[in-house]
C-alpha cells in the first residue's frame, strides 16, 4: 500500500514538472517582452535592451527555465514585472510571493467556502434522487442541478447580483467587505453570494454521479439479498448502498477542482474580489512572466494533489484494489 | 406444524411495465406447496418462473406489478400486507437462495459482517452474531470457517459463495425455502455437492422447498412435486416421477423428448426439437398458450383455454388433448439413416497437437495453465473435452483457433501441415480451415450488421469471393441451416436465439472448414432449441466430413454428440478415450467423479463418488498427480507413495483408451465395479 | 409459424420499439422545451441578421437615440452604452456562439472518438501512453490553457478557440469511447472477425464503432452544452471572439458594472439568452441519454 502511494506522489511531481515545463514554453511563444510592454513602443532601443538585460529576458530558453526551476525549489519565485518598484537597471520586482499569497488567501477562502457546502449538499441531492428514482423530486434535482451547471459562473454571478443583492437587497455584492476590519460572520455574509455561483454549477456534475451510483447500487443483486434477509429500504441504502456509492463520487469531486478554478476567474473578477482569478488574467495580459508561471505551478499542484489524494482514498475504500495492492 | 400449505398461488398475475406497457408475465398460475414438501419449477427461458419465485417472497421489480389473483403464506393472504408485516416474514420464515452468489453478496463488506447481519436481524446482539455466523458456515461445511468470515466476496469460488448463502438463507429457520437456479453456473462436481447440502439440510429442518430450474435432471434428483411452467402458465403439475414418466402435456412429452440421454448416440439417434419459438413477452393469448407449436393442436385450442384435467396421484395437466399427448407425432425424425461414426473409425488423421503447453505471465508469477496437452483427431470425427473450471479447455480451444499463442514447443498440425502459431501466422485458407462456433449467440454476431452482411462477408474473407459471388454462396449456406430468406436482411436482435446460433453456425462454415471448435454451442440456449443446433451440427459433420472439438460442461450432451472424449484436470488430460468406455468405466477416478455427479433424469443413480477440498488454483499445483489431494480412489489403492511424488504419465491402459494415473486398469476395474 | 408471420412479425417488432421510444420521447415534456429552445437560436444565428428591424451595430447616440435607454416600444431591450438596440444584439449574437460551439464539439468529438477507439481496442502499452497524456490534458482548466494560448495569438481568433476547445474535449470524450470499446471488444464477434483475417481499421471502424455510437452522440449533445458555456465564459473575459460581430459574453462584461446603478436590461438580457441556450442544449441532451439507456 504505502508503495502504490509513493509511486503515485512521483508520478504526481513529475506531471506537475511537465505541466510547468510545458507553461514555460508556451508562454515564452507570445509575441512581445516584458521589456517593451513596460517601456511602451516608442522607448529607445538601447533602453529595451538595457532592461532585458536586467530581467533575464535575452538568454536562451532553456537557461532562462533552469534558472525558474532552480530558484522555485529554493522558494525564489522571482520578481514580478508588472508590480515593480525602483529604477531601471537595478533589481526590482516585487517578488512574486507577495503578490500571490494575498490573493491565494482570498480565493482560499472563497473556493474552500463554495466546496465545503456544495459537496455534502450535491450528494445528499444525489442520494434523495437516487433513491426516489423516476418520482418528482428525483425528476426536479436531476434537471434542475444539470441545467444550472451548465450556465457559466459569471452569467449566475450576474444574475444573482441583480436580483439577490440590487433588486432584493437580501445580500451584499461586493465579496470584499469595506470594513477594515471584518469580523468572520461579515466576511461569510459577503462571501454568500459569490460562493453561490460556484455552487450551483457544482452542484449538478456532484449530484448526478452520486444518484447514478445509488441507482447501480439499488439495481445490483447484493441489495436484492438485503432487501430480502428482511432489511428496511432505509437501513439497505445506508450499509449498503452508500457505501458503494460513494466511491464513484469522490472520483468526481476530485475532478471538479479544475473546473472550480476556472469558475474563480469570473466570479471574482464580477464581484471585485481581489483574488487570484483576476492576477491570472492580467498576468497574461501584461506578459509577467514570473507571475504566470507561479500562478500555473500552484494550479497545477493543487490539481495533481487533489487527484492525488482521490486515488489514495479510492483505492484505500475500495477492497479489491486494496488487496490487489497488498499482495 | 400448520396444516395449510406453506404456499399458495391462487390464479396468480404479475405483470412488467415495459417502455410504458404492462406486459402479462404470470398468466393467472395456481400452486399448492405443502410443510415440508419440495415442489420444482421447470421452464425454459421467459416461462416466468424466476417471478413466480420473487412473488413468493413479495418482490417485484422496480416495474412490476400483482394484476390478480392471490398469495398465500402457511394460510396467510400475503397479497397486499404492508412492508413492515413482509419484511418480518422475509426476516423469520421465507429464505432465498439465488443463481449468482457471488454478484448477491455486497463487494465492499466482508462475508463475516453480511451473514452476522441475518442474525442481528432476528435480533441477537453483535458478539453472539459473530458466533452464531461461524457456526452457521461450519453447518454447511465450510472448511476453515473463520478464514471465510474474513474474505470478501470476491475472493470465494463459486461453490463456496453459495454456500454462504445457503447458511444466510437458513439461518432463521425458515419454513419454506426459495431456491431460483441455484446450480446454475457451477461445476458438475460443485452442483452435485451444494444440492446434496440442501437436500441434507432439508431433511434437518424439515422446510419446504420451492425449487426453480431449467434442468429436468435436477429437479427429479431434488423434489417431490414438479410443475412445468411455459410462457407463463402452469401446464402440467404432478409427482416428478408420473410427470416425467408419463407427461401428460405436449410440451412435457416434446421437452422430455429434446433430452441426450443415456443410450442415445449421434450415430443413430436424432433428437426431436419443439418447432418456432416462445410467444414474446406479454402476448395475448386467447386460447392454449402453447397452441402455436403443438403437433396435436386442434382449432379449438386457439379460441378457448383448457381447463386442468386431474389424472391420478394429484398429476394434472391443461390440455384438452391431453391422452394423445404422449404418442404425438415427433418434430424430427427419430432415426439416422447414414451411419457417421463408421467413417470416423477408418478416415485418415486430420489434426495432432503434440506437448500444447501455454503458461500465461501475472504479477505474481507465471501461472502454466496447460501443460503438455497431446492428442490427435480424424477427420470426420468428433472430440468431446471435458473439464471444469481451470481446466484450460478454453485456453486449449485459443491456442488451436490461433487467437492466443502457445509456449514453444508446442506443435499442431493440420493435414500434415504446421499450423502458424497465432492468425497472423497463418494463411486465408489455413484460418478458414479452423474455426469456432461460440457458446454466446448474441456476443458472437454483430447485432449492427445483417444476417446476410455477416455471412457473406465471411465468405468473401475466408473464400477468396467477390461481393456478389460471397451473397450469392451466403444464400445457398444460410438456406441449408434453415434461416428462411426473408430473414436474410434482418439484424440479429430480431432472431431467436436458435436462428442466431444458426447464421453463426453459417458462418463458421463459410470457409469450408475441416476443423470447427464448439465452444459449449447449445448452453446459452433452451432444451428445445438445443436439439435443434444439435441435429444440425450432426448433419453438417455427415454431410461436410467436418471435425469437431466439442466443449461442454453438459455430460449428457457430450456423450451423444462425441466419438471420443478427452477429460481434462488442471491443465493435463487425465483420461482419453472412446465416448462409452470415458462413460461407462472402469475410468480414472476424476471422470468417475465427473460421471456420478451428473442428476440423471430417468432416476438411474450411480454411486456418488466425492471428491474432497476445492480446485486447486493452477499457479500453485500440488506435487505427484496433481489431483492426489482430491482423489476418491488414492487410500487403499496401494500406489499413494506414488501419487503424492511422481505425476503419472497419460499411457494407453487398453488399446485406444489412455489413463493419467498410477492405479492400474485391472484394479480400477475392480474398485469401480461395485 | 410460417415464415411469412416471423418475418412480419421482425419487421413489426422493429416499428413497435421505435414507435415507442418516440412516443417516450415526445412524453418528455424537458426534451421538448429543450428542442423549442434551441430551434428557436438556431433559427436567430442563420436568419436573425434579416429580420431585425434595428442595425445591431448602429451606433444609436449619433442618430440621437439615447444610451442607456430603458426597455420601450422601440427598443424591446433597451439600448447599450453606445446606444445600439439591446433586442437585436441578443439575436443576432446568437450566430457566432452556436457555430463555434458546434465546431468545436466537433472536432473534440471527431479526434475523441478516434483515440478512443484505437486505444480502447489496442490496450498495452500505446493505451497506457495515451491515457497519461491525456490525464496530463484534462488536468489543467480549459480556461487556463484557452487564455496562454488565445493570448499568443493576439486574443481574438475564433479558430483558436474552437481548436482548444476541442482539443479540451478529446480527452473527455476518448475517455467515454474507450470505456465502451474495452467492453465491445470482449464479445466474441470482434474475435469472429479476426477469425476471418480481418484487419485493424476494418475491425475498428466497421465492427465496432457501429456499436459504439449511442455512447458518442450523448455525449456529443453533452459536450455542446459545455462548448456554450465555455466560448460564453471565455468572451465574457475578452478572448476568443473576433470584435465586430456582437456576442453575448462581452455584451456582459462591457456592460455589468451597470447593474450596481440599477441599469439592468444591457447585461441581463445578454445573460439571460446565454442561460437560455444553455440549458436548452443540457434539456435534449438530457432526453437524449435517457431514450438510449432504455
Amino acid at each position: 500500500m504505502g508503495k502504490y502511494v509513493l509511486k503515485r506522489i512521483g508520478l504526481a511531481l513529475v506531471t506537475i514538472f511537465l505541466i510547468t515545463a510545458a507553461i514555460f514554453f508556451m508562454t515564452h511563444v507570445l509575441p512581445g517582452n516584458p521589456a517593451e510592454r513596460i517601456l511602451g513602443n516608442t522607448a529607445e532601443r538601447a533602453n529595451v535592451i538595457a532592461l532585458e538585460k536586467a530581467l533575464g529576458v535575452d538568454k536562451p530558453l532553456l537557461t532562462q527555465y533552469w534558472k525558474w526551476l532552480s530558484d522555485t525549489v529554493r522558494g525564489d519565485l522571482g520578481g514580478s514585472i508588472q508590480f515593480s518598484v525602483g529604477a531601471i537597471g537595478t533589481e526590482f520586482g516585487t517578488p512574486v510571493t507577495e503578490v500571490l499569497l494575498p490573493a491565494l488567501g482570498y480565493s482560499l477562502r472563497l473556493a474552500a467556502f463554495a466546496f465545503i457546502f456544495v459537496v455534502p449538499l450535491s450528494i445528499a441531492g444525489g442520494v434523495l434522487a437516487g433513491v426516489n428514482r423516476g418520482k418528482k423530486i428525483d425528476r426536479i434535482l436531476t434537471v434542475g442541478g444539470l441545467s444550472a451547471a451548465v450556465v457559466p459562473e459569471f452569467v449566475w454571478a450576474v444574475i444573482l447580483a441583480f436580483v439577490v443583492g440590487v433588486q432584493l437587497g437580501w445580500l451584499p455584492v461586493n465579496a470584499y467587505p469595506d470594513s477594515p476590519d471584518p469580523g468572520f460572520f461579515t466576511v461569510i455574509h459577503h462571501l454568500i453570494l459569490p460562493a453561490l455561483a460556484l455552487m450551483l454549477v457544482l452542484f449538478g456534475y456532484i449530484s448526478r454521479i452520486a444518484r447514478a451510483g445509488v441507482i447501480e447500487a439499488y439495481d445490483s443483486d447484493y441489495v436484492r439479498t438485503a432487501v430480502l434477509k428482511g432489511l428496511s429500504q432505509r437501513k439497505a441504502v445506508t450499509r449498503h448502498i452508500l457505501r458503494n456509492a460513494l466511491l464513484p463520487t469522490i472520483a468526481v469531486v476530485a475532478s471538479q477542482v479544475p473546473y472550480l478554478i476556472g469558475g474563480l476567474v469570473a466570479v471574482e473578477i464580477v464581484f471585485n474580489y481581489p483574488g487570484f482569478g483576476g492576477l491570472l488574467l492580467d498576468s497574461v495580459n501584461y506578459r509577467d512572466y514570473p507571475v504566470l508561471q507561479a500562478s500555473v505551478l500552484i494550479i497545477g499542484t493543487v490539481i495533481v494533489t487533489v487527484q492525488l489524494i482521490a486515488d489514495v482514498l479510492f483505492a484505500v475504500l475500495n477492497p479489491r484494489i486494496r488487496q490487489k495492492l497488498e499482495q | 406444524m400448520s396444516t395449510q400449505p406453506a404456499l399458495e398461488l391462487r390464479d396468480l398475475r404479475v405483470a412488467y411495465r415495459v417502455r410504458g406497457i404492462d406486459r402479462e408475465v404470470l398468466r393467472g398460475i395456481s400452486l399448492s406447496i405443502q410443510p415440508g414438501e419440495a415442489y420444482g419449477l421447470v421452464g425454459e427461458s421467459g416461462c416466468g418462473k424466476s417471478t413466480a419465485a420473487f412473488a413468493a417472497m413479495r418482490y417485484l421489480p422496480r416495474n412490476g406489478s400483482i394484476t390478480g389473483g392471490s398469495i398465500h403464506f402457511e394460510g396467510q393472504d400475503i397479497t397486499s400486507i404492508g412492508d413492515d408485516e413482509i419484511r418480518e416474514l422475509r426476516t423469520n420464515a421465507i429464505s432465498m437462495v439465488y443463481q449468482n452468489p457471488i454478484a448477491a453478496l455486497n463487494p465492499t463488506i466482508r462475508v463475516g459482517k453480511q451473514v452476522a447481519e441475518v442474525f442481528e436481524l432476528l435480533g441477537k446482539p453483535s458478539d453472539e452474531a459473530h458466533d452464531l455466523s461461524l457456526a452457521a458456515l461450519k453447518r454447511v461445511q465450510i472448511a476453515d470457517a473463520e478464514a471465510v468470515l474474513e474474505r470478501y466476496p470476491h475472493q470465494l469460488s463459486g461453490g463456496m459463495a453459495q454456500r454462504v448463502i445457503i447458511a444466510m438463507a437458513l439461518a432463521s429457520n425458515p419454513r419454506l425455502l426459495v431456491l431460483d437456479e441455484p446450480t446454475t453456473g457451477l461445476d458438475a462436481t460443485v452442483e452435485a455437492e451444494v444440492l446434496d447440502l440442501v437436500r441434507e439440510l432439508r431433511a434437518e429442518t424439515g422446510t419446504a422447498v420451492l425449487f426453480i430450474s431449467h434442468n429436468l435432471g435436477v429437479i427429479r434428483t431434488m423434489c417431490d412435486r414438479v410443475g412445468v411452467l411455459y410462457a407463463g402458465a402452469l401446464v402440467e403439475e404432478g409427482p416428478t416421477d408420473e410427470v416425467l414418466h408419463k407427461p401428460n402435456h405436449p410440451y412435457t412429452v416434446g421437452l422430455l423428448r429434446c433430452i441426450p440421454r443415456g443410450g442415445l448416440h449421434k450415430q443413430t439417434d436424432r433428437l426431436d426439437t419443439i418447432p418456432g419459438t416462445p410467444p414474446p413477452l406479454g402476448a395475448t393469448l386467447p386460447g392454449c398458450v402453447f397452441v402455436d407449436r403443438c403437433a396435436i393442436a386442434k382449432d379449438t385450442c386457439r379460441t378457448t383455454p383448457p381447463n386442468f384435467v386431474e389424472l391420478a396421484n394429484g398429476h394434472r395437466a391443461r390440455c384438452a388433448f391431453h391422452e394423445q399427448a404422449a404418442s404425438m407425432p415427433r418434430a424430427v425424425d427419430g432415426t439416422r439413416s447414414s451411419g457417421i461414426g463408421n467413417s470416423a473409425s477408418s478416415s485418415s488423421e486430420l489434426l495432432n497437437i503434440s506437448k500444447l503447453s501455454k503458461t500465461f505471465a501475472q504479477d505474481s508469477g507465471d501461472v502454466r495453465v496447460l501443460t503438455e496437452v497431446s492428442l490427435s483427431l480424424r477427420k470426420g470425427e468428433t472430440l468431446g473435452l471435458v473439464g471444469e473450471s481451470g481446466s484450460g479447455k478454453t485456453t486449449l480451444a485459443k491456442n488451436l483457433l490461433g487467437i492466443t499463442q502457445p509456449d514453444a514447443g508446442s506443435v499442431i498440425t493440420l493435414d500434415g501441415k504446421t499450423l502458424g502459431a497465432t492468425l497472423r501466422d497463418r494463411s486465408a485458407s489455413e484460418v478458414g480451415a479452423v474455426q469456432i462456433v461460440f457458446q454466446n449467440p448474441d456476443s458472437a454476431l454483430n447485432r449492427r450488421h445483417t444476417v446476410m452482411r455477416i455471412v457473406a462477408r465471411a465468405i468473401e474473407k475466408l473464400a477468396g469471393k467477390s461481393r456478389d459471388e460471397a451473397e450469392d454462396t451466403a444464400q445457398v449456406l444460410l438456406n441449408d441451416m434453415s434461416v428462411d430468406p426473408i430473414l436474410h436482411s434482418v439484424k440479429p436482435t430480431q432472431l431467436s436465439g436458435g436462428l442466431k446460433q444458426r447464421v453463426a453456425i453459417a458462418r463458421s462454415f463459410a470457409g469450408r472448414p475441416q476443423l470447427v471448435v464448439c465452444d459449449e454451442p447449445t448452453s446459452a440456449l433452451d432444451v428445445s432449441v438445443q436439439a435443434n443446433i444439435l441435429n444440425l451440427l450432426v448433419d453438417l459433420q455427415s454431410k461436410e466430413n467436418v471435425s469437431y472439438v466439442f466443449i461442454s460442461h453438459d455430460l449428457g450432451v457430450v456423450r451423444y454428440i462425441s466419438d471420443r472424449i478427452a477429460v481434462l484436470y488442471l491443465g493435463r488430460i487425465m483420461e482419453l478415450g472412446s465416448a462409452e468406455t470415458v462413460f461407462n468405466g472402469p475410468h480414472h477416478p476424476y471422470t468417475e467423479a465427473l460421471v456420478s455427479s451428473v442428476p440423471a433424469i430417468d432416476g438411474s443413480q450411480r454411486v456418488r463418488v466425492r471428491l474432497g477440498g476445492e480446485v486447486p488454483s493452477p499457479a500453485n499445483p500440488p506435487q505427484g498427480c496433481v489431483l492426489n489431494p482430491r482423489c476418491p480412489r488414492m487410500a487403499g489403492s496401494g500406489v499413494e507413495h506414488l501419487c503424492t511424488s511422481v505425476e503419472p504419465d497419460l499411457v494407453e491402459a487398453e488399446p485406444g483408451h489412455f489413463l493419467r494415473c498410477h492405479i492400474p486398469l485391472a484394479q480400477l476395474r475392480q474398485i469401480q465395479d461395485k | 409459424m410460417t415464415t411469412d408471420t416471423l418475418k412480419q412479425s421482425a419487421a413489426a417488432e422493429r416499428k413497435k420499439i421505435r414507435k415507442e421510444r418516440f412516443a417516450q420521447l415526445r412524453k418528455n415534456k424537458a426534451f421538448i422545451v429543450g428542442a423549442v429552445i434551441l430551434t428557436f437560436w438556431v433559427l436567430c444565428a442563420l436568419v436573425g441578421k434579416f429580420l431585425v428591424r434595428i442595425n445591431p451595430d448602429e451606433l444609436g447616440f449619433l442618430n440621437g437615440v439615447e444610451t442607456d435607454l430603458a426597455p420601450n416600444a422601440t427598443n424591446w431591450f433597451g439600448t447599450d452604452s453606445n446606444g445600439r438596440d439591446v433586442f437585436s444584439r441578443v439575436i443576432v449574437g446568437s450566430r457566432p456562439i452556436i457555430v463555434m460551439a458546434t465546431l468545436a464539439t466537433v472536432l473534440g468529438t471527431v479526434l475523441g472518438a478516434s483515440i478512443g477507439l484505437v486505444s480502447g481496442y489496442l490496450k498495452g502499452w500505446f493505451d497506457v501512453i495515451v491515457m497519461r497524456i491525456l490525464d496530463a490534458i484534462s488536468a489543467m482548466p480549459v480556461l487556463v490553457l484557452a487564455l496562454l494560448a488565445l493570448s499568443a495569438v493576439g486574443g481574438s481568433s475564433s479558430v483558436v478557440t474552437i481548436c482548444i476547445i476541442g482539443f479540451v474535449f478529446t480527452p473527455i470524450i476518448a475517455r467515454t469511447v474507450r470505456a465502451a470499446v474495452l467492453n465491445e471488444a470482449e464479445l466474441d464477434y470482434v474475435a469472429a472477425a479476426k477469425l476471418r483475417t480481418e484487419r485493424m481499421p476494418h475491425i475498428l471502424f466497421k465492427e465496432i464503432l457501429p456499436n459504439v455510437l449511442p455512447p458518442i452522440i450523448v455525449e456529443f449533445t453533452v459536450r455542446l452544452g459545455y462548448a456554450v458555456f465555455a466560448i460564453a465564459t471565455l468572451s465574457f473575459l475578452g478572448v476568443g471572439v473576433e470584435l465586430g460581430s456582437p456576442n453575448w459574453g462581452s455584451q456582459v462584461a462591457d456592460h455589468y458594472n451597470l447593474i450596481f446603478s440599477g441599469l439592468w436590461w444591457s447585461t441581463i438580457f445578454p445573460a439571460g439568452a446565454i442561460a437560455t441556450l444553455a440549458i436548452g442544449i443540457n434539456l435534449i441532451a438530457d432526453g437524449v441519454t435517457e431514450a438510449f439507456e432504455l
